[in-house]
């Protein structure tokens, strides 16, 4: 056993915690532009998209993120050649965001008066004319709040990676409780450090519906 | 004795003083009728009574049963008083009968075979019977409001307390509740009402109260409320009435 | 370099993968009731204000809600025997979804016990009722039924979410797959078999949970 200095222990954990927040940046920002290209496929007019769309949320909804780091670590492998943890754990959990906010964006683009979308047709736009300049810049009132929220389920994920091997937070934490022989400390640790993630954000979250609602009922 | 004694009672919301020291006396039997403007503390005195507003200070007694000024338990007083409000407040999960079942079970521990019994009574009083295992949100305004007198019925109160009970109901639904109250009135039932209802407070009521500015500032027989008002100030209310 | 699937070496496995669904049901199951009564619990405190109760039952509700499950998972079982409390992967793993079911329950009951007109309960309050009876009869059934598409979804992402309790070696459906890859080798087809598993038992329970719910928001719920 190795003395740890409660000062190697932190540096150590803030190292994990920024490889924590790096993957999940990484995962909002690619899963946001995967996400998007779900949701325009989920809300077109072409019918064999919007069953593609729902399959995949439905897909990624209903099976354990686990599960869909297994799959891609081991079927990018089939690929050949070793796979690094980075590129399974920030493809997964792309594809895991994208289908979370692509059903998000969804419900905030149906929360949109169906008039509007008539009052555009009316005006002779496309239906891409009518979305962008009319659907969306008011669907985006709705999805802020939930976007926000949702970023938590993103940072929470990537707990998960640390199955795969990523050294994240929670890995790094695995591997300090083994050599120093202190779980409960360092878990209690690790928990805080996702706990000054998460929280501002939640709060963030809070403050934005707070905030919206209360210009929606001026 | 009275049955009903209320004594020197005010009640503060924060600074506002909305009862200024309130006396009044009910006697078994009585329909009494509270009128007044809005604001003028009707609504806080008729839920005094009920305990679903702490006293500031002064007394409320009920058959014998004490409420005090800060008092938190009014179970024992609201057995006594039971209370119909403007909005209804049925139990939307509950069918009719459930709804009037509810607290003879809970609070009471009656059988449910036997609360179904006293259930079915007081439904076929005010005239529901056919609508036993309707739900709330299937009735009429009228036929809701008609549930909920026989829900605060069933529990055989001695005062039963109705606060404005026929302003929510469309106007063609207003008498099928009125009549109901005027056959307990008739019954001799206990009544202490607010109501805007003056020609139904005159022709049912054995005293009007005129409540203003968190007082009562006059109270007679309907015909002499009505018909010789004695101070300023209930005479404008009812000529602002039209009445 | 085509890739040959082959699913042959998973169907001699599927006693293993039988037992992991059971046994992944069943944790569920318990998280689920156990969860429910704290949210309830729970829930009433905090849309109630019940003082001090209420700030002790927010700062467990934020503190679950803004951590990772696995994390909460390894505190419980690696952690807390750090403090003499030794408890078996099962405890563990039930307990850690108990906890974390609990504090999404609460803030979804929270919201539905919040949305209570005013009026209802005063109505059962003028009826002598104390305000327990209220609680239990007036108000938390119907906050229940407005509540419930929330608290399924909830119980859903829960039972996904138990994936990871293979890591404490609990021997569920993930404990189950990766047990028979590293038998046959076939990691891939596996983890493909496995994870169709947990999306027909997340569509089954969805389904059984909205008949549930629909039984209980419909008829008889609060028979004194």
């Amino acid at each position: 056993m190795i003395e740890f200095s409660i000062w190697t222990i932190l540096q150590y954990l803030a190292q994990g915690l920024g490889w924590t927040l790096c993957l999940s940046l990484l995962a909002f920002v690619l899963g946001g532009a995967v996400g998007g290209g779900i949701l325009l496929a989920r809300i077109a007019t072409y019918p064999l998209l919007r069953v593609f769309a729902r399959g995949y949320i439905e897909f990624f909804q209903g099976t354990p993120l686990l599960m869909q780091l297994f799959m891609v670590f081991f079927g990018l492998s089939l690929l050949g050649r070793d796979v690094s943890p980075w590129v399974a754990a920030g493809f997964s959990l792309t594809l895991y965001s994208a289908a979370f906010l692509a059903e998000i964006w969804r419900g905030c683009v149906e929360a949109v008066d169906r008039g509007q979308w008539e009052a555009a047709a009316s005006l002779a736009m496309s239906r891409w004319e009518q979305l962008r300049h009319v659907i969306l810049p008011q669907a985006l009132r709705h999805a802020v709040t939930p976007t926000v929220g949702f970023s938590v389920q993103i940072v929470k994920g990537t707990a998960v990676t640390s199955i795969i091997g990523m050294t994240e937070l929670t890995k790094t934490g695995s591997i300090l409780a083994n050599a120093t022989l202190q779980p409960f400390t360092i878990f209690g640790m690790v928990g805080l450090g996702y706990f000054l993630l998460c929280y501002p954000l939640s709060r963030l979250a809070h403050y934005l519906e707070r905030k919206l609602n209360v210009l929606a009922a001026h | 004795m009275s049955l009903l004694r209320i004594d020197s009672v005010h009640k503060h919301f924060g600074s506002h003083h909305v009862l200024k020291g309130v006396d009044l006396k009910v006697e078994a039997g009585e329909v009494v009728a509270i009128i007044g403007r809005s604001g003028s503390g009707k609504s806080t005195l008729l839920r005094s009574i009920n305990g679903l507003e702490t006293l500031s200070d002064g007394l409320i007694e009920v058959d014998g049963e004490r409420l005090h000024a800060g008092q938190t338990d009014m179970r024992a007083l609201r057995l006594k008083v039971g209370m119909v409000f403007q909005q209804f407040n049925l139990f939307p999960h509950l069918s009719v009968v459930e709804n009037v079942m509810l607290a003879l079970g809970v609070v009471k521990k009656m059988a449910r075979s036997q609360a179904r019994e006293c259930a079915h009574a007081v439904l076929d009083k005010v005239g529901l019977s056919h609508k036993l295992d309707a739900r709330p949100g299937q009735l009429s305004g009228g036929q809701q409001q008609r549930v909920a007198i026989a829900r605060a019925l069933a529990m055989s109160p001695k005062v039963l307390l109705c606060d404005e009970i026929t302003s929510a109901l469309d106007p063609e639904l207003v008498s099928e509740v009125l009549a109901v109250v005027r056959q307990l009135a008739g019954e001799g039932m206990t009544l202490v009402m607010v109501t805007h209802e003056m020609r139904f407070a005159r022709e049912v009521g054995d005293k009007v109260v005129f409540m203003h500015e968190g007082r009562i500032h006059e109270q007679g027989t309907p015909e002499q409320m009505f018909g010789a008002p004695r101070s300023r100030e209930l005479a404008a209310f009812i000529g602002a009435l039209g009445g | 370099m085509a890739y040959q699937f082959d699913f042959s070496g998973i169907w001699e496995y599927r006693a293993e993968l039988a037992a992991g669904v059971v046994h992944t049901l069943a944790l569920t199951g318990v998280g689920t009731v156990f969860g429910l009564l704290v949210g309830v619990v729970g829930g009433a405190v905090r849309g109630w204000r019940v003082e001090p109760y209420n700030r002790l039952c927010g700062l467990y509700v934020e503190l679950i809600r803004n951590t990772p499950f696995l994390v909460q998972l390894f505190f419980i079982f690696f952690g807390l025997p750090a403090l003499g409390v030794h408890l078996n992967e099962w405890v563990a793993a039930a307990l850690a979804m108990i906890i974390n079911l609990g504090a999404y329950t609460t803030e979804i009951v929270r919201a539905g016990v919040q949305a209570t007109p005013r009026g209802q309960m005063e109505a059962g309050l003028s009826l002598a009722m104390s305000r327990r009876q209220v609680f239990w009869h007036v108000v938390l059934p119907p906050a229940l039924g407005r509540v419930w598409p929330a608290l399924c979804s909830q119980i859903v992402i829960v039972m996904l979410g138990s994936s990871v309790c293979s890591q404490i070696s609990a021997e569920e459906l993930t404990f189950a797959a990766s047990y028979i890859q590293s038998r046959n080798f076939r990691a891939f087809e596996t983890y493909i078999v496995t994870a169709v598993l947990y999306l027909l038992l997340a569509i089954v329970l969805r389904h059984l949970l909205n008949r549930l719910g629909a039984r209980l928001t419909n008829r008889d719920v609060a028979k004194p």
